[in-house]
């Protein structure tokens, strides 16, 4: 065997290892996810393409508590892009490590370019100078191979199960834990506190308008409120 | 509850083209061209921008009661930002939420 593939092997293999702890999060955000989907009323191939096609946890749960809504289709999209437009920034920070990699490559990364995969690749990719460019994408699609197949699976476990476990358990509460699982851990900084702040109280003011469109006018000044607190913050320190 | 076929089908095609599309931006189509400083400055905060005005409601007024307050789904969801928040743990937000709701249930 060639030297370069042994290497590239085992940047699979140290993507793959990287990635396992993130499973602890992925299986029962997945499994939450295939059950409020049931919850909402999508059977299990409606349940399960979005899973494979979207992979984008936020998004779908986006979705999922708009369609509950009655939101009107344009509504549910521009709300649940918007949650995943911090991925173009992600695209772009990939581009130093991976842009020269083959078209047909970068087709594959950037359906693999999720939260946990970018966080990873752009945290250990400075650090291994001696990588090539076949081993950054072998470390990529390694870390995405450890968490997108349970993904998939818990989130078919939950379509399949969801359905079936009494109204006792009180899974209707699945939706509201999760999101509250995912904005909670991204309360990191004073901006993060003071946008989120602005789009509760801005969406509950605004929740008179209809189709759902106080939410996109609340998001979009908690959006401002969030760049000009990091600028403010910024601009006090000297 | 009963969703509108076509429309649960288009969302999720066109969720998956759009995502899609997103990711792939740059890394296969813009290149290398520097996304400016105030694009990014405001991209770091549209997940948190929406998230919580989104499902602010749903805590304050579930579906499950007919829109009732249910002061047992409140203090759940309250416990489970508390710890989220305190222990930068998603885990940990979804374990406690659900564990003080189904204390408080049992409880009362």
């Amino acid at each position: 065997m060639k030297p370069k593939q042994t290497t590239s092997k085992s940047a699979f293999w140290a993507g793959y290892r990287d990635c396992t702890p993130f499973l602890l999060v992925a299986c029962p955000f997945a499994l939450l996810f295939g059950v409020a989907a049931t919850e909402a009323g999508l059977n299990i191939l409606q349940t399960m393409a979005m899973t494979v096609l979207v992979i984008a946890g936020a998004a779908q749960f986006t979705a999922l508590v708009l369609l509950q809504e009655n939101a009107p289709t344009l509504i549910i999209l521009v709300t649940a892009l918007a949650v995943n437009l911090r991925m173009a920034m992600y695209s772009a920070a990939l581009v130093p490590h991976l842009g020269k990699a083959s078209p047909r490559m970068k087709m594959l990364i950037a359906y693999l370019n999720i939260d946990q995969t970018f966080g990873l690749a752009t945290a250990r990719y400075p650090q291994e100078t001696e990588w090539t460019l076949a081993d950054r994408c072998s470390y990529f699609i390694g870390a995405s191979l450890a968490i997108m197949p349970a993904w998939v699976v818990f989130s078919y476990i939950g379509a399949a199960f969801g359905a079936t476990i009494p109204d006792a358990f009180a899974l209707d509460f699945a939706m509201p834990i999760c999101f509250l699982a995912l904005i909670a851990p991204a309360l990191r900084s004073l901006p993060h506190v003071a946008a989120a702040a602005t789009s509760v109280i801005g969406a509950l003011a605004l929740s008179w308008i209809p189709f759902s469109l106080g939410l996109i006018i609340a998001a979009f000044f908690a959006m401002l409120i969030g760049a000009q607190t990091e600028l403010w913050l910024a601009r006090r320190k000297p | 509850m009963t969703l509108d076929q076509p429309q649960v089908w288009t969302i999720i095609a066109a969720l998956a083209v759009g995502t899609y599309f997103i990711r792939w931006s740059f890394l296969g189509l813009l290149g290398d061209r520097e996304l400016p400083e105030w694009a990014v400055r405001h991209l770091r905060y549209t997940a948190v921008a929406v998230l919580p005005g989104l499902i602010a409601p749903f805590v304050l007024w579930p579906t499950a009661t007919n829109g009732e307050t249910d002061p047992t789904r409140l203090i759940a969801a309250l416990v489970a930002l508390t710890v989220g928040v305190w222990r930068k743990s998603a885990v940990g937000a979804i374990l406690s939420g659900f564990g003080t709701l189904y204390l408080l249930q049992y409880l009362t």
